[in-house]
């Protein structure tokens, strides 16, 4: 399955090609993608993998971009 | 209040602690120092403390804290002015960068803006106001004027002019009425319409486009790939040197101050960020993509814009791509009566008929038949009919059908598909009935061949004299005819065996039934993609309009968006080698090289937004 989520405030584009790769990282994700133009990220994985992700995600991005700030798409 | 503001007001009060410390350097240096100390804190808290916090995870290659190390180092050896600046214009750069960024996104989506915020949907007799995706297929939905068709639906009443240039770039508004299709995305001008809705939201035309465009840039282009590799290695690789820089002179050179290369060894450190790399080339092709997507041309990714602007061959297929695919009267040649009576004998005589040719007849005749006059009609399977038309006996079919009759008849009639007339034996005349080709198609390959396109080549499965007759006529430089599906494949293939120098070709079909040739040639390009989901599938570009005059718009503005990202790659590399060297010689202050940090950045920003501002303002003269 997908989710969606869109990082509100990423402005550097260095940054979003590392919380992509912090993301495809985390365990149960088998596929991840920024969009560093539309800030939208997208992740792959089992449904049962992925019920913690929001939370994994928004310590990433607090920690790679503190300005930006994770909300649903 | 909100973030940028915030930084704002962080870097006003950090400059006005700065001009007072300048002003006091002159009198006390002690007094001096505290205001450049105060000012760098004001500018640079939080850039340390996300150091801070990125050491603790050991990324070292963060640029908050190559940033704080580079100021830090600058202090230590007593450079407090400068390393106050540094970090005070590395924000100022900051809140620029953020701004275009901002800017840019703005006038893409901006560009983009076909989602529909709420749809009107009838329950119970009344109209409720609800998010589009809430509303099931089905439905009944109100469309006021002035809104946005929320979700693709067959019009129940009512009739209005509806604008579709946000999806196909036409400007032109469409007029709509009971029975047919809206899409979403476009608006509705002037009358209020009721209309089922046909599929659900995500099902949606909109949707599915905006999707499509979003999720464009996962396929990167060559250029995109290259610096996002280049900007993996780049950093480190700067911070390796700055650090030898900083040892190995002073134990090398005898008289080296090792101060003096530390301080070189923080300008590398200054500009060893990648960020205007890797912001400006994905933002150019992002833009590019939005401004194709502005004219009516879908771009499923950065990769096809790429391959677009470097096509040398264009591949048609006839029907449907660059004549209408319907059948049409062209020539009407009576004998002896008048061009209108041939028109109606035919008609009359075909009436009871639904092959296309019959169909087509009677559209030009226009009128409704008197099926009291007409008796007797015989349909002969591949030659034509027979029928009794007021009083008389009446042929109509192809030369086969005089043949057998028995009735001398024209035979020299230009390509096309000829309707025999001839009435009580004998022959009146024939009806030329033909495929039309689309309004701009001409002007579509002059187009292309202004814009450099090597070779033209048009593909069908019509006969030889139909292909040739229109390959002449609109100009094409080759043809092939008689081909079936599979036929064409392959001469696509032999096509592509031709192309050197990593020139491209690209096919141009109606996405209906060469979904195989659209997939083998180097570029599939599908027409009229507007609801057919086939079509938007299959290729890797869509023209959402009927126009082959699209393509070349499109490929010249591929070429612009693959020169203007060519551009930043290498004005950015180039400040960025400029500043290095001269680092390294001694001969750049740090100010310059957080010029050449976060200056140009914002410069490639503004580059990259030219894609977008001369093809808005071709397109909406009005606005």
């Amino acid at each position: 399955m997908k989710k969606a989520f869109r990082l509100e405030g990423l402005c550097c584009p260095n940054c979003a090609a590392r919380i992509e790769k912090a993301v495809q990282a985390l365990p149960g994700v088998s596929a991840a993608s920024l969009n560093f133009m539309t800030a939208k990220l997208t992740i792959e994985g089992e449904p049962e993998d992925l019920t913690g992700i929001a939370e994994s995600v928004a310590a990433i991005v607090r920690r790679i971009e503190p300005d930006a700030v994770v909300k649903k798409a | 209040m909100n973030a940028e503001k915030k930084k704002l007001i962080r870097i006003i009060i950090a400059a006005a602690l700065f001009a007072a410390g300048w002003l006091a350097e002159g009198t006390s240096a002690l007094v001096s120092g505290i205001l450049f100390g105060l000012a760098y804190l004001c500018a640079a808290y939080d850039v340390l403390w996300t150091a801070v916090r990125n050491i603790v995870h050991g990324d070292v290659f963060d640029e908050n804290f190559l940033m704080a190390v580079a100021s830090i180092g600058a202090m230590c050896i007593g450079l407090y002015a400068e390393g106050a600046a540094v970090v005070l214009f590395y924000q100022v750069g900051e809140l620029f960068q953020a701004r275009a960024v901002a800017k840019s996104r703005r006038s893409i989506t901006e560009l983009m803006d076909i989602r529909p915020d709420s749809a009107n949907v009838l329950r119970g007799g009344v109209p409720v106001t609800v998010e589009p995706d809430e509303v099931q297929t089905g439905e009944t939905i109100v469309i006021r004027p002035g809104e946005k068709i929320p979700l693709d639906s067959t019009v129940l009443s009512g009739c209005s002019m509806v604008d579709t240039a946000a999806l196909t770039g036409e400007s032109v508004p469409r007029e709509v009425r009971a029975g047919d299709l809206l899409l979403s995305g476009c608006i509705n001008r002037n009358g209020e319409l009721t209309a089922r809705v046909e599929k659900e939201f995500g099902e949606s035309t909109a949707s599915r486009i905006l999707d499509l465009v979003e999720n464009a840039s996962s396929k990167k282009s060559r250029q995109e790939a290259f610096i996002t590799r280049f900007a993996r290695w780049y950093t480190p690789a700067v911070v390796i040197a700055a650090v030898l820089l900083a040892v190995l002179p002073p134990l090398l050179i005898p008289g080296a101050v090792f101060a003096d290369w530390l301080y070189r060894a923080l300008v590398f450190l200054v500009i060893s960020c990648p960020c205007a790399l890797v912001i400006s080339v994905p933002l150019s092709f992002f833009g590019g993509i939005g401004g194709a997507s502005r004219m009516g041309v879908l771009v499923k990714g950065g990769n096809y814009l790429e391959t677009l602007a470097r096509t040398d061959t264009v591949v048609f297929d006839k029907t449907g791509t660059l004549t209408k695919g319907v059948f049409r009267v062209q020539q009407i040649v009576p004998q002896e009566c008048s061009e209108q009576e041939l028109l109606q004998i035919a008609a009359l005589a075909e009436s009871g008929s639904n092959h296309p040719i019959a169909v087509s007849l009677r559209e030009a005749w226009g009128k409704t038949p008197d099926r009291s006059a007409i008796s007797g009609i015989q349909e002969i399977a591949g030659l034509g009919v027979t029928a009794r038309v007021e009083g008389k006996t009446v042929c109509a079919g192809n030369a086969k059908l005089m043949r057998r009759e028995g009735i001398p008849f024209e035979e020299n009639t230009p390509a096309g598909t000829a309707v025999h007339i001839a009435v009580d034996g004998r022959y009146a005349g024939y009806l030329l009935i033909a495929d039309e080709p689309k309004p701009d198609a001409a002007g579509a390959i002059r187009a292309l061949r202004r814009c450099g396109i090597r070779r033209t080549v048009m593909l069908t499965g019509d006969s030889r004299p139909i292909a040739e007759a229109t390959a002449a006529q609109l100009g094409l430089d080759e043809v092939h005819a008689e081909l079936l599906p599979d036929g064409k494949v392959e001469l696509v293939e032999q096509l592509l065996q031709t192309e050197t120098n990593g020139k491209k070709l690209a096919f141009v079909g109606d996405g209906i039934n060469d979904a195989p040739v659209l997939a083998r040639a180097d570029l599939g390009i599908a027409m009229g993609g507007l609801g057919s989901d086939a079509a938007i599938e299959a290729a890797d570009i869509v023209l959402m309009t009927d126009e082959p005059s699209r393509l070349a718009d499109a490929i010249l503005l591929a070429r612009r968006t693959l020169r203007i990202a060519k551009q930043n790659i290498v004005f950015a590399l180039a400040v960025k080698l400029a500043v290095l060297l001269l680092g390294a010689l001694g001969l750049a202050n740090m100010w310059e090289a957080v010029f050449a940090d976060v200056g140009v950045s914002v410069l490639a920003i503004l580059n990259a937004i030219r894609i977008l501002q001369v093809k808005s303002s071709k397109q909406r003269p009005e606005s």
